[in-house]
This record gives C-alpha cells, structure tokens and sequence, in this order.
C-alpha cells in the first residue's frame, strides 16, 4: 500500500516503472475488500487515497456542482447544496449499503468500480456529469456517457486518477429529480433494478426536458436514449407511456443472476419508467 | 429464604461480556505455535477423484499436508450411518467434499499453498435435484437413493376418500436455507503429550465430535476432549457440522505434532457447511360439507444431499408434525429423504418441521377457499382438543393448547375486523402498460393481506429417543459452598446458563447467582445429550430439578434438625437463606468429602412408541403456537413488506420470560426470511450466492412489530412445568406469510421463498385461483 503525500505525488505515483503496472488506486476499500476477502483480487499493490483531503469536499463552481471524487456518501447525503441541487443523488446516497459502507464508501469509487448495479450512476448519468480525470501528463474531461465502455470497463488509464465529478446546473433549472432503488430487501442491498430521472414540462404539460437512466439492466449503466426520445415534446398519455416503454425494453438488456430474472428486471424496468412519469407530472 | 426466580425476565448472564466484546470465541483464543488449516474440496458435484497433484515448483517446506491415507482410525463421521467420509477416498459425490487438508504457520503462505494444488477428477453424471435423486441419474446411496423412508397410517384412508363431499390437493415446496449463525465454525485442535487430542470449538453437541474423533482416530474415550467455546448461534448448524471441522483439526495436529485452528470464512460456511432440508410435499384432502378433514394423504420427500448425517430424523420430525395440530382419523403419509449430489443438509431449527407445516397449512387454505369457509373457523372445526389423538395415535391431555392460542390469537390480533378490512381488490395487471397514468395511484398499488397458521411443535427426542440417549447431568457443592452445573448442554445465544441457573436455583432456594456452571469438557463434565431439538430446558432442566432436589434433601439431612431451620417452610425449598446455605455446604463438603449429585432422565411415566409402525407417543409434550401475519405488496414491483406479526406461542411455565421473548422474536424473524428472501442459488451443485451481499437475510429495516403473547398451560414432567420452545416460533411464519400474500394478491402460493420474481411469474400465470 503505497502512502502518496498530495495529489501530486499520487499521480506520479501512478505512473509505471520498471514494467511494474500501476497500482491501484484504493479509496474507501468498500469495494476492493469484499474481492481481497474472497480471493478474487489479483492485484498486490496499491495507492492509499484516504489521505488526500483535496480530493474531498462538495462545491459551486462556474455553474457546476462539483464532487471531489473522495467525498463519502455520508458526506453527500448531508450535503444541503446536493440536496438542492442533485436531489436524487442525494437519494441514491442514502440508499448505499449500511452506515459504515456510507462512511468509507465514495462517490469516485462507485464510479470507478463500474459495477452495473452501482447505486449512484443512473442519478450521475442523468444529471450528465462530468468526470475529471488527471494523470502527470495531463487533466481530460470525459461525459458521463462515455465513460464506461463494457462491462466493468472504463476509458481511465491505469496512470489516471478520477479526481472530480462536475454536475452542470443550467440545463436542469427547474427540472424534478427522481430516483428508485429496488434491492434484495429493504436495507443494505444491491440492486435489482436502479433508476434514476430528470424531466421538465411546460406549462401545458408538454415534456421539455427528459433523462431516465438505469443500473443493473445491462452491462453497464445505461441511459435510456430511445425512451427519451419518445416522449420529448409530448404531453404524457397512454399512448406516449405505452410507446415510451416499449421503446425502454430496446434500451436494456437484462440478464437473470444470482440476484434477480431477466425477465422480472425487464417487468420492473417498465413499472419504474411508468412511475417517474406519474410521479413526476 | 429468597424469592423463586423462574417466572422473572433476568438477563443472560453471558449477555454483557457479548455485547461488550469481552467473549473469546474460537478465533480469539491465543494458542502458542498453533498452525493455520485450510479445507482444498471438491468443484465437481460427483466424480472420481483420480490424483492429487501438488506443483513441483512450489516451495513447500513449512507446510503439513493430509490426505484419507492418513486417517488412523476409519475415514468416517460417525453419527447414524457410516456413510461420509472425513475426506474424499477415491469418489467425490458433492461439490465442496473436503478432498485434503494444509495446514501452515503463516496464513498467506497457507493461502498460496491452496492455489498450487489441483485436484484430477474424471466427471460423473450427477442428480442434483430430488427429482433426479429419485430418478437414480447418479448412484449415491443404496440401490435407490432413499436415505430412508417412514409410513404412518392411521384409519382407513381409502374408505375416507369414496365418502368425502370433496377432495382437495396440492403440492408445496420449500428451498434451502442456512442456519448464519453469527460465527463461522471454527475449531482448534491440540495435541497432547501422552497421546490425548484436544479439541476446543464453536459447537453445540460436545459428545457427538467426541464419538465422531475417537472413531476417526480409532482411541478409547480418555484419548479425545472435547471442549466448547464460547459460541456465536448454532440454529442446529453446529450439531453435526463440528464433527466434520474437527476431524480435519485433528488429523491435522496429529500428523503436524501442533496445534491447528480452522475457523471459515462466510463464503466457505455458506458454500460447504449443513442447510435446511429442501422438501416436495404433496397433499391429497378428503373433507366434509363443514370442512372436516376425513381423510389425509400426504406424501413428503426431502432433499438430504450426498450423505445420510441427519436425514432420517429430520425426516422423522418433518413426517410427524405433516398433518398438523388437526384431528383426521383417516390419513397415510409417506416420507422419503433422498439423496442427491450435493453437500449434505443437516439440522436446523425446527428440523424438517418448518417444511412439512408449510404444506399442511397451506393446504388448510386451500379447503378453506374451496368449500368458502373463513380459514380460522376450518381451524377451529379440527384442531386436535383434549382427548383427541396425532397423526402416530398420541392421545393428548389437557395440554392440548390449540384452541386456546387459536382464540387467544384471533382476539388480540383483530383478526376479523383486520382481515375484514383488507377489501378484496381486482388482481392486479402487471401489464398496466396500455393504461393511462394517474396521479397519487401509490396508496392503490398497495395490496394489504393478514394471514395466519397454527401449529405445534414436539419437544425433545422423537418417541424414545431420550431414552436411547441416556442423559446424565450432575450437580457438584464446591468447597466454597456454591453449587456447580455439570452438564454437556451448550449456551448457544438461547440463555440456558441463565435459565438453568434459575431452576436449580429455585430448587434449592438460592438466587441464580450462587449457581455455577462447569465448562463444556468432555473431560468434566457427563453426556446430558446433545443441544437439540428444544430439549435443553425441558427434558436437561427436568434432570438437573432432580438433582438439586436430592442435594438439597442430602444435605438438610446431613444437617439433621438444623437450628437454623424455620417452622413452616415450604418442604420443597431449603430451608435457609443464602449465607446459611453456603457455610452449611461448605462445612458438608469439608467434613464428608466432594458432593455430586448425578440424575439421568427418566422417561415420563405411560409414555409409549412403536419405533416400527411409527405409532404411540411421539413427544412427552408439544408447544403450540399462532402467527397472524400482515403484509402490504406492491401490486406491479411485487415487493413485500412484512409491518406486522402476531405471535401467540403456549410454551408451558415461563422460566425466563425475557428470553422467551427473544426466542420467539428471534425464531419468527428467521422464518420471515425462510418465508420471503433466502434462497440458496447453485450452479451445478455450486453455491453461486455464498455471500451476506447475495444471500438475503433480513435487516432491521425487514424486520416486522413483533406483538408477542407468551402462554402457560404448564407441563408435568418439565421443570417448574417448563416446555421446550426452541424451534416453535420458526414454525408459524412461512404460512402466515404466505397465508397473508394470498389475502391481499388472490394468487396460490405453493412455494417457499416468495420471492417477487416468483409472485410475478404467478400472477403472469394465474390470475386468480377463485
């Protein structure tokens, strides 16, 4: 376990040498634990972030919200500005496994990790974050989007550190935020379905701004563009949400796991599109 | 003279150092050059295990290996049948068979040593279902793959059915479950100079590993000790498991000449260790107009894995309560545990019971929709009342208490005015697709149900099976004057060091706190049988009662008319106040040497099995038990909430009514997982789920307002008229769950765990069974 002093050195430190690989970064350990603890993990080194404060820390920026990617949940969930701002971001926070989770676990490791079923990226890839990745060479900004590019596969580089996540606030002025986890059980469960939306509607009820993504529907998260698509400028009836949840079904592709069916998370994935659009009219 | 105990809510004695941590359990105990061991088992679920290859260019100084070949005794777990081997002999007929053992000072050294054997199996065909078992997809057991098979008959069941007004059927099935119990197994073996193996660990049944280890070991009884340690539940996942544990500890320490500690991870105690009984039961009803049960067929298969271990009373208990707490004088039941590929299912709390009581009640449910009659009032109707006789022709004195938790349960929970305003609602479309949303639909979607069961549970061993166990408990007066327990009974988290300690002291007249206890040492202390099947307060409480009442005759003898001795005392308390007592047994001890008081169990006079036509008197008594059980279901995401259970349990005297509560709480929280969430998932004989993240308990934020009713209808032959009451409570809540989904959804459960995948399927399927 490697001890950088700041951030600097931690990024040097990320970079190879000598044909040794880079080692991996380690945050709150929620995560990398359970695969240490079962064995699973292949990895002998590691990049101890815990100590580096300028990684924390939740603020307004040139009309950003922006996350330093070592922020807690717990810090997140408490957080008046998230609350106003990314409202189901503080949701998905809240619904993180147990206290103790909430206090190691952190934002940039749930997206780091890249688990399909991770709690907070449905509300991260509807709020269209922006991710900060640095490395000694340089600072890339990457979309949300594009992150994640196959099961438990991302665009970072092993020299690259997540530093930052960037929430851009103008486009969602006014929209309601929604979020809903459907785990194994009321408490300290991951997912069988997660999701996450955004919508704005005009005055006569017309959708002006739609977003709707979901975890654990597919091998990464996803955003579910063809279901937007449907219902963008359409007033809410049965024919738009009939449409739009077919169009839904095209967007995922579950899988049935030790968890949950196929077929029960394609049944739910419909019941929660539906209930963000009542829910949120 | 200090006022009687038994009846008062003490707290565990044991309970603060747990909660403060300062408890030792197995892992925690320091034990200079003690080894590491690790388990290597099998990835196949059956196979011929051709070698054991361990890598060449693996530095393997430091390490201890084991194989079968260095068994010195026989390569068996002596429990019922000697049919499992401590390690694979050539053919692996589960997945995670213990195959050979490491062991190694280091841990991550241990860890590498794993990784560099491979085991070379050739594959054979495997059953892993009861129905591939049945089927003899693989040969496992016998010639056809029945552990064991038990018929009761009573009546003429076919003369029932040609007269009955309607016959009913349904078949039930219930999956796996794990015992997850706080702490893993875990086991250290020591051993010692003079050729004696030590064996200290996390179990409930000392003298169960002591036969286990002198067999394997192949020594006389004064070579092995057995000793527990302080241990973190059991739930009947440390009855026979430990043995297994220890054999692997022992063969280790002997060939290393160290000591050797084994304690599993979760992911290896959930993949390897004992489950519940998996079961397929099938009932055929022939009733009246009015909804009497005329004649039951029933037919129960269990699922008990590779190896007979426990199987054939599992399925014993599982057949006799089948019927349930009714009176039918026509029935045949039929039961047969098979075997199968996979790791052998053990015991757990309740003990093929929870199994074969969800069947039968939801088959109450079932007459009650089909002849239209309120399913209290079908209860009510057949109920076993005093005078009536069981399934196996127990005839039942005024300790039948059925009617009375009926009633008790039906007015303290509001049953009618409840049940009534839960208003039956149109099933519900999964497919709302086409319809158009609606605002505040939330209260809608919510789907409310109340569901209840009855049941009882026998207390003990079956029949005479306490009287094939002989128990023996003692009570020692040490020099000090205070008075030591001596029994193998083990504190489990049920507070037997508490309630024990209030009989004896009751009996003597003492406070609890004068009361010892001595270690759980084969080397100390007599076999009073194993902590099993709710007998320890009962049938164990009964015997030590006795005890006390000689030393305490003994010793106001030896005092003569002791000066000290008040007129008019009650005959059967001492007559003297704790001081008293404790320079009284002090000078007794000093003066005429070392007092123990040894009493075995003495069976309840007119008690009478036929172990052969399964009729008689299968339990000395029976604990009765009602849960109404409340649920709100989502209609469309199906998931389930659990907001309220009333529990209503006739347990004869109270000893310790605060424990009896936390029994009852405890037992009925592990039957609303056993009813909702916990499924064991395999892959190929595997468990796929072997994880606290996968393998769904519930949390607190799961668990329901317990609104408990504890009941007394005292019991002759127990303690102070204690019953046993361990496993009741895991009885009730699978059906009344159940019971509960089907009042609020109208759907037909016949499956336990009901998972809201499996509630969808059914609803897709069948809309409503009306």
């Amino acid at each position: 376990m490697l001890q950088p002093r700041d951030l600097r050195d931690a990024l040097r430190l990320l970079v190879p040498r000598n044909g040794a690989p880079a080692p991996v970064p380690f945050a709150g350990g929620t995560d990398l634990m359970v695969h240490l603890n079962a064995g699973t993990l292949r990895d002998r080194r590691f990049l101890n972030l815990w100590g580096l404060r300028e990684l924390r820390g939740i603020r307004l920026h040139r009309g950003s919200l922006e996350i330093g990617a070592l922020t807690s949940w717990t810090a997140i969930r408490h957080s008046a500005r998230v609350r106003r701002r990314a409202p189901s971001l503080e949701a998905a926070a809240a619904e993180i496994g147990a206290i103790q989770i909430q206090n190691r676990g952190t934002i940039g490791g749930n997206i780091v990790n890249a688990s399909p079923a991770g709690d907070s990226l449905p509300a991260l890839a509807v709020l269209e974050a922006t991710l900060i990745l640095r490395s000694v060479r340089e600072t890339r900004e990457v979309p949300f989007g594009g992150f994640y590019t196959g099961y438990r596969r991302t665009v970072r580089r092993p020299d690259e550190l997540l530093t930052a996540v960037r929430i851009p606030l103008a486009p969602i002025r006014g929209a309601r935020h929604w979020f809903r986890k459907i785990g194994t059980r009321r408490a300290q469960a991951i997912s069988k379905v997660v999701a996450a939306g955004l919508i704005r509607r005009s005055r006569t009820g017309c959708i002006e701004v739609v977003r709707f993504a979901l975890g654990s529907v597919a091998p990464t998260p996803v955003r579910a563009s063809r279901t937007e698509a449907t219902l963008l400028h359409q007033i809410p009836n049965a024919t738009v949400v009939a449409r739009a949840t077919a169009a839904l079904q095209r967007d995922i592709s579950p899988i049935d796991d030790i968890r949950s069916t196929r077929e029960y998370r394609r049944h739910l994935a419909g019941v929660l599109l539906r209930r963000f659009i009542e829910e949120s009219g | 003279m200090i006022a009687p105990s038994v009846g008062l809510p003490l707290p565990r004695t044991d309970g603060f150092d747990k909660v403060t941590g300062r408890a030792a359990y197995v892992d925690d105990l320091r034990v200079p050059g003690c080894l590491h061991g690790a388990t290597i088992r099998s990835t196949i679920p059956h196979g011929r295990l051709r070698r054991i290859r361990r890598d060449p260019a693996f530095d393997w100084s430091g390490f201890t290996f084991v194989t079968a070949a260095d068994i010195p005794g026989q390569n068996v777990i002596a429990l019922i049948t000697d049919d499992q081997p401590a390690l694979v002999d050539g053919i692996i007929r589960h997945a995670e068979e213990p195959v050979c053992l490491l062991a190694h000072r280091d841990r991550e050294r241990l860890l590498a040593g794993l990784r560099a054997v491979t085991l070379e199996c050739d594959p054979l065909p495997a059953a892993l279902t009861i129905r591939e078992g049945l089927a003899r997809k693989a040969k496992i057991y016998g010639r056809d793959n029945i552990f064991k098979e038990i018929r009761i008959r009573k009546g003429e069941v076919r003369t029932a059915f040609r007269g009955a007004h309607r016959i009913v059927e349904g078949t039930f099935r219930t999956g796996l479950q794990e015992q997850l119990y706080i702490e893993t197994n875990g086991m250290i073996a020591i051993p010692e100079r003079g050729g004696r193996m030590s064996v200290l660990g996390s179990l409930q049944c000392p003298y169960y590993v002591h036969k286990a280890l002198k067999r394997l070991l192949g020594v006389g009884d004064d070579r092995v000790r057995v000793v527990q340690t302080t241990t973190g539940g059991g739930f009947g996942g440390k009855e026979e498991y430990p043995s297994m544990l220890a054999a692997h500890c022992a063969l280790l320490a002997r060939k290393a000449g160290k000591p050797v500690k084994i304690v599993y991870d979760r992911l290896e105690d959930l993949a390897a260790t004992t489950k519940r009984h998996p079961s397929v039961v099938r009932h055929r009803t022939a009733v009246s107009r009015e909804g009497r049960l005329l004649g039951m067929d029933i037919d129960v298969l269990m699922d008990g894995g590779a190896y007979l271990t426990l199987s054939p009373v599992v399925l014993s208990r599982g057949a006799i309560h089948a019927a349930g707490p009714y009176r039918c004088e026509n029935l045949a039941i039929r039961a047969r545990a098979v075997a199968t590929n996979t790791p052998p299912n053990g015991a757990f709390r309740g003990f093929g019971a929870p199994q074969t009581i969800f069947a039968v009640e939801m088959q109450l449910n079932r007459i009650a929709r089909a002849l239209r009659i309120d399913p209290v009032e079908l209860r009510r109707r057949n109920v076993l009342r005093p005078g009536d006789s069981t399934a196996t022709g127990q005839v039942l004195d005024a300790g039948a208490s059925g009617p009375l938790v009926l009633e008790e349960a039906v007015r303290r929970s509001g049953w009618s005015v409840r049940r009534a305003s839960f208003t039956k609602r149109a099933p519900p479309d999964p497919e709302r697709a086409s319809k158009a949303p609606r605002k505040g639909t939330a209260s809608g979607r919510i789907r409310r149900g109340l569901g209840l069961s009855l049941f009882y549970h026998g207390a003990g061993f079956t029949g005479i099976g306490e009287v094939y166990l002989d128990s023996h408990a003692s009570l020692a007066v040490t020099r000090d004057g205070s008075v030591e327990i001596h029994t193998a009974s083990t504190e489990i988290g049920q507070g037997m060091r508490t309630t024990f300690a209030q009989i004896v002291g009751d009996e003597l007249g003492l406070p609890p706190s004068m009361v010892r206890l001595a270690p759980q040492d084969t080397s100390l202390v007599p076999n009073s049988g194993p902590t099993v099947a709710s007998r320890t307060c009962m049938i164990v409480g009964k015997i030590l009662a006795n005890a006390a009442a000689d030393l305490r005759d003994a010793l106001v003898q030896w005092a003569g008319d002791s000066p000290r001795r008040a007129p008019g005392r009650r005959a059967t308390r001492g007559p003297w106040n704790p001081q008293q007592f404790r320079r009284l047994a002090s000078a007794w001890v000093r003066k005429t040497g070392p007092k123990v008081f040894t009493r075995k169990y003495d069976r309840p006079p007119g008690m009478k099995w036929d172990e052969k036509e399964y009729r008689g008197d299968a339990y000395g008594a029976f604990g009765w038990g009602v849960n109404v059980a409340e649920v709100e279901v989502d209609a469309e995401t199906f998931e389930i909430r659990v907001p309220r259970v009333d529990v209503v349990l006739e347990i004869g005297t109270v000893v310790n009514p605060l424990l009896a509560q936390g029994q009852a709480e405890g037992g009925t929280l592990q039957g609303v997982g056993y009813a909702l969430t916990e499924e064991v998932v395999r892959k190929n004989g595997r468990m796929a789920n072997a994880q606290l993240t996968n393998y769904i308990i519930p949390t607190t934020a799961d668990t329901p307002e317990f609104r408990t009713t504890l009941l007394s209808n005292a019991y002759r032959h127990g303690p102070f008229g204690a019953k046993g009451m361990g496993e009741l409570p895991l009885d009730g809540p699978g059906p009344a769950i159940a019971a509960a989904i089907e009042n609020a959804l109208g759907v037909s459960i016949v499956e336990l765990p009901i998972t809201p995948e499996r509630l969808a399927k059914a609803i897709r399927a069948r809309p409503a069974h009306e």
